[in-house]
C-alpha cells in the first residue's frame, strides 16, 4: 500500500479517525474497568481500615459518617466490637508536595492514633513517598501513640517532635496537617456519639481544622 | 537487518540511556532506588512494544506532515490504557508503578523509536526494536537506581548490604542522580573502547 500524500483532506481524515478510534478504544476500556477498579478500591479500603483499627467485628467500610469541616470533608469509618465503640478510621485529605495526599488514621476512643495508611498520594518516589512508613511504629518519625489533642503534632524543624522525611519537609507538613485534621474531625464527631456534656470540656483549639496553606 | 541484531542493537550499540542519551527525565527521577528504576523500565518497555508494533502496521496510512500528532495519539493512549488496565486487575503492583505511569508519555525514547525506526520498518523488526530498547532502558535504570540506592542508603532492592548510617543521602536526591550518571556513562564508554 502507498503512503498516504500530505493533502489537506487526508490530513484531516487521518487526524479524526485516529482520535475517534483512540477515544473509543479508552471509552471502551474505561466501562471495562470501572467496576474492577471500584472493587479493587474498595478492597482496599477495608483492607487499610482493618490494619489502622485493628479488632473490630462490624463492617466500617459500610456506612462512614462524612462530615464537613471548614469546607473539607471527612470520611469517618467506625469501629465496634460487640455493640462497643473501639476506634475508628478517618480519612483525610491535604496538599502534598505533588498534590493531594490522602491518609487514613485510626484513633482509638481516647484519641490516641493507633496506626495509619497512606491511601493516595503524588509524592516524589523514593523522597515524599517514604511517608508511606515513615510514621509507622518503630520507624524515625513515629505517631503511633501520640494524641494530636494534647500536643498536634508538628515536624521538628518548625519546632515541633516529630522528624520529618528526609528532603521531603514538604511532604512531612501535608501529611502531618491530614493526621491534625483527622483528629480534629474525629474529636468533634467521637464526642457528639457518646455524650453530649463533654463537647464543652474539649478545649476550643482542637476542634479547629486548618486550612491549607 | 535480522532481528536479533535489532534486538541487541537496543541493548548494547545504542542504549538508550548511556549511549543516545534519550529519556534523561525519568532517567533522573525515578532511579533513587534500585526497584523503583526497574519498575519504570518495565512499565515504559510495554508501552514501547505496543507503540512501536501499531505505529509500523499504521504507518501508510499516516500522512507524513501530521505523523507527530497521530504517534502522539497512540502513544498516550497506550499509557493510559496501561494506567486503568493495571489498576483494575493488578493493583498491588499499580500501588508500586502507578506513580511512573504517566511518566511514560513525555518519554522521548518512545516517540524516538517510532520516528527512527517503527515508521520506516515493519511489525515484527518493531517489535524487537521495542523489546530491545525496552531492555536497554530497564538495565539502565535499575544500574542507575541500584548504585544511587546503594551508596545513598546501604541497600539493595531494599535489603540491607551495609549499615544504613553511612549512606551519602545525596546519591538519592538529585545531584547524586547526575554524578552517578556521570559516572556510568563514563565508564561505558571505556568499555566500549576496549
Amino acid at each position: 500500500m502507498k503512503k498516504l500524500e500530505s493533502s489537506l483532506k487526508n490530513m484531516a481524515l487521518a487526524l479524526t479517525g485516529f482520535s475517534v478510534v483512540a477515544g473509543a478504544l479508552l471509552g471502551w476500556v474505561n466501562d471495562v474497568t470501572a467496576e474492577p477498579i471500584a472493587q479493587a478500591n474498595a478492597k482496599t479500603l477495608s483492607d487499610a481500615i482493618a490494619v489502622v483499627v485493628p479488632g473490630f467485628d462490624n463492617n466500617p467500610a459500610e456506612a462512614p459518617e462524612v462530615i464537613e469541616v471548614n469546607g473539607a470533608s471527612y470520611k469517618i469509618y467506625k469501629a465496634t466490637k460487640g455493640g462497643k465503640f473501639v476506634g475508628a478510621a478517618v480519612e483525610s485529605s491535604s496538599n502534598g508536595f505533588g498534590g493531594a495526599l490522602t491518609v487514613l488514621v485510626g484513633f482509638d476512643p481516647e484519641g490516641n492514633i493507633i496506626d495509619y495508611s497512606l491511601l493516595s498520594h503524588a509524592e516524589t518516589p523514593g523522597l515524599g513517598s517514604k511517608a508511606a512508613d515513615w510514621f509507622k511504629k518503630g520507624a524515625k518519625g513515629d505517631i503511633t501513640g501520640k494524641n494530636p489533642g494534647e500536643q498536634p503534632l508538628v515536624v521538628s524543624k518548625d519546632g515541633g517532635q516529630i522528624d520529618a522525611i528526609t528532603a521531603s519537609t514538604i511532604t512531612t507538613r501535608a501529611f502531618l496537617l491530614a493526621v491534625n485534621n483527622a483528629y480534629a474531625a474525629y474529636k468533634n464527631q467521637n464526642v457528639d456519639s457518646t455524650t453530649g456534656a463533654t463537647q464543652q470540656a474539649a478545649p476550643a483549639d482542637s476542634t479547629q481544622v486548618e486550612t491549607n496553606n | 537487518m535480522n532481528n536479533f541484531k535489532v534486538l541487541m542493537n537496543g541493548i548494547v550499540k545504542e542504549n538508550p540511556t548511556f549511549v543516545l542519551l534519550l529519556g534523561m527525565c525519568p532517567t533522573l527521577g525515578t532511579t533513587s532506588s534500585a526497584i523503583n528504576g526497574m519498575g519504570m523500565g518495565l512499565a515504559t518497555m510495554f508501552v514501547l512494544i505496543c507503540s512501536n508494533v501499531v505505529i509500523s502496521l499504521i504507518k501508510n496510512l499516516v500522512p507524513d506532515m501530521v505523523r507527530i500528532p497521530i504517534f502522539v495519539v497512540v502513544i498516550a493512549s497506550f499509557v493510559t490504557l496501561l494506567q486503568m488496565l493495571m489498576q483494575a486487575y493488578v493493583p498491588a503492583l499499580y500501588a508500586t508503578l502507578g506513580l511512573f505511569i504517566p511518566l511514560i508519555v513525555v518519554n522521548c525514547i518512545l516517540l524516538g523509536r517510532a520516528e527512527a525506526f517503527a515508521a520506516k520498518n515493519n511489525p515484527l523488526s518493531s517489535f524487537f526494536d521495542g523489546l530491545g530498547m525496552g531492555l536497554g532502558f530497564t538495565i539502565a535504570l535499575t544500574l542507575l537506581g541500584g548504585v544511587r540506592e546503594f551508596l545513598g542508603t546501604g541497600k539493595i532492592f531494599n535489603l540491607a548490604v551495609m549499615p544504613e548510617e553511612y549512606g551519602m543521602l545525596i546519591f538519592v536526591l538529585a545531584p547524586g542522580a547526575f554524578i552517578v550518571l556521570g559516572y556510568l556513562i563514563a565508564i561505558v564508554n571505556r568499555l566500549k573502547k576496549a
